[in-house]
């Protein structure tokens, strides 16, 4: 098991490295001047003229061959440097770490209801196939999976926001950012909800909830079709084994038989899947904090990516694999905990 | 036979397919529906009534009204939809071909191809789809082109998982063995024997992503980087929209038309490519068939 984790492990490496020379490939596409402006502190520093432009691309060696400017880019980020974010007016690695805890929080409270409701909505659809609740929670399912979610979350902002003002856009309002900014408040974790909590103050922790609720309704209503799809299936399959006649035969009451037997053995499937999905959700939640104003890693990759902020980028992409790498290594190691026959293959 | 009977059993599926069949004859049509002006460079060109910046409701000129810079809604709907499915069908067809093929060498060839090809795959895999199309997108320039481009590099590596495990799976059968054992050779083993049968699978995944993939290009116009300003797409349309959610006061659905209408033909596109890969799914697979 050791030796298969480590194999896994050994993969991460290559898939950055492969990562790092695709984005850097990308970069060198763009002439040397426009490279040069990510160097200059100030715009003002590319108003001198052709010959000042040609002294700076010197300079910094833009017009090197491509192995010695990767070679000097890669350099930097090994030994721990991401990089200038133009976009962040950061270090890439400061606003990485500042809005990682923001990203968490919405995809946690997001990914377990949405694992829940895929769970009960399969396992119904698989035990009355081809009835009616089986059509209703197929007819939700790919409702919510045709959704874009930029649509659905402008509805909710439409409804929610501009209707009701229940969940307004952002992640604080004005009052709550003030405080959670001041030097009473201490920021244990950077999830507002946490830290709130922490420090007691529960008008912060309300107003907080109050607006990760629609991107949280957006995510999980957009999430739960693939999962629950996962699940009806898996569970059509449990329910024809040979141990689950056996266990009716012995005349067990059928609801012990679907929901006991049937329906733990028929989540292992799942187990991957959502594994699969937080792993995207933590890197994928990009139109819906972009929507909700809510400054999380998704919104600020957005940004990057428009902007052409390569290092930036480069250190969203560098996030997201390692994110992936390990998610799926999380869901091979968990899976002979939940499944003994795994570990004997 | 067999699936129209599956049709009749299932009113849900055949709803995806008339709706899309309405979606083929709004893009055949479009010219009838909605005529262009002379003044027009493309048909692609959505006409402006004017530069207003509020964005006015359905009238009699414009029935679903304008966007914000006087759009026509409805002008962009219906040429948006032949956009739609030039994006969807050029992004999944040049992905199938790049994904067949790569899943056909690495599993006609195995050994260090197979492995190479394989690990390249996995590298695409881990790169987060939407920003790496964004960027893409970006380096190339606004349009269709570019958006298709993007996509494509960053979405043809399921193909070739599938193509490759079938064809594994597939070369074991007896009936493979049975054409080796004619003296068939390898090329036309896996060309006429294997392919075919590998390609149902493919088919489902094409149909789910047709649709996936005029979301992610709606997408990428709602995050800024797609086509140009006032191209008849129907994510221009929605981004338009992003302004105006919140009416005036004591009137909160005052612009409801700007998300509406261009929301509901992506939906309604999405859902009816979804519903068939989904039918197309159901039918192939022995599980349903009871």
């Amino acid at each position: 098991m050791l030796n298969y984790a480590l194999r896994r492990l050994m993969m991460l490496p290559i898939v950055l490295f492969a990562l790092s020379l695709m984005i850097f490939a990308l970069q060198m596409s763009l002439s040397p001047t426009q490279r040069l402006a990510a160097y200059a502190p100030s715009p003002d520093y590319l108003k001198g003229g052709q010959e000042s432009i040609r002294r700076m691309i010197e300079q910094y060696g833009l017009n090197d061959p491509f192995y010695i400017q990767y070679g000097r880019w890669i350099g930097g980020i090994l030994s721990g440097n991401l990089g200038w974010s133009e976009t962040a007016r950061q270090p890439v690695s400061t606003a990485l770490m500042s809005l990682f805890p923001a990203t968490l929080e919405l995809v946690v409270l997001a990914f377990v209801p949405c694992l829940l409701l895929a769970v009960f909505l399969g396992s119904r659809a698989g035990i009355h196939l081809n009835r009616w609740p089986d059509h209703v929670i197929r007819i939700f399912t790919i409702l919510g999976w045709s959704f874009p979610v930029y649509v659905f979350g402008l509805l909710m902002l439409l409804i929610f926001y501009s209707a009701l003002d229940w969940f307004p856009p952002g992640r604080l309002s004005q009052w709550a950012q003030t405080v959670v900014s001041s030097s009473d408040f201490v920021r244990y974790t950077g999830a507002n909800t946490i830290d709130a909590l922490l420090d007691g103050n529960l008008a912060i922790f309300g107003d907080a909830l109050r607006h990760l609720a629609a991107p949280v309704i957006t995510l999980t209503y957009v999430n739960v079709a693939s999962m629950t799809r996962v699940m009806r299936t898996s569970m059509l399959e449990t329910l024809r084994q040979d141990y689950v006649r056996t266990a009716r035969a012995k005349g067990l009451p059928r609801r012990v038989v679907e929901l006991r037997h049937a329906r733990r053995n028929a989540l292992l499937p799942v187990a991957t899947i959502a594994g699969m999905e937080l792993a995207v959700m933590m890197g994928g939640v990009v139109i819906t904090e972009t929507i909700f104003d809510y400054t999380g890693l998704g919104q600020f990759a957005a940004k990057t990516a428009a902007n052409l902020d390569f290092p930036a980028v480069l250190g969203f992409g560098l996030y997201f694999a390692v994110v992936l790498v390990l998610m799926n290594l999380l869901v091979d190691l968990i899976y002979p905990l939940l499944d003994p026959r795994v570990k004997t293959q | 036979m067999k699936s129209l009977r599956y049709l009749a059993r299932n009113p849900v599926s055949l709803f995806g397919i008339v709706i899309l069949l309405a979606f083929v004859l709004i893009a055949v049509f479009a010219p009838i529906l909605a005529p262009t002006q002379s003044f027009q460079l493309s048909p692609y060109d959505t006409p402006r009534a004017g530069f207003l910046a509020t964005p006015q409701p359905p009238s009699p000129e414009a029935i679903f009204g304008t966007t914000q810079g006087q759009y026509d809604i409805f002008y962009g709907v219906v040429w948006g939809t032949r956009t739609a499915f030039k994006i969807g069908l050029g992004v999944v067809a040049i992905s199938v071909l790049i994904g067949t093929v790569v899943g056909a060498v690495a599993a006609y060839y195995g050994g260090l191809a197979e492995e190479i090809l394989m690990r390249i795959v996995d590298v695409f895999m881990a790169v987060p789809f939407l920003i790496a199309a964004m960027v893409l997108t970006a380096l190339l320039g606004k349009g269709i082109v570019p958006i298709t481009i993007a996509l494509t590099t960053f979405g043809w590596m399921s193909y070739a998982r599938i193509v490759r495990s079938e064809i594994l799976r597939i070369r074991e059968m007896d009936y493979i063995h049975a054409a080796r054992s004619y003296g068939a050779s390898d090329l036309r083993l896996i060309v006429l024997h294997i392919l075919p049968n590998a390609m149902f699978p493919v088919l489902v995944l094409a149909t789910m992503a047709t649709g996936s993939m005029v979301l992610s290009a709606s997408a990428l116009s709602f995050l800024g980087v797609g086509t140009e300003e006032g191209y008849a797409d129907w994510g221009q349309f929605i981004a338009y929209s992003r302004n105006w959610i919140v009416g005036q006061p004591g009137n909160p659905f005052q612009f409801w038309y700007t998300l509406a209408f261009p929301g509901a033909a992506v939906f309604l596109f999405v859902l009816s490519w979804n519903l068939v890969g989904d039918a197309l799914r159901d039918m192939l697979d022995p599980r349903h068939s009871h």
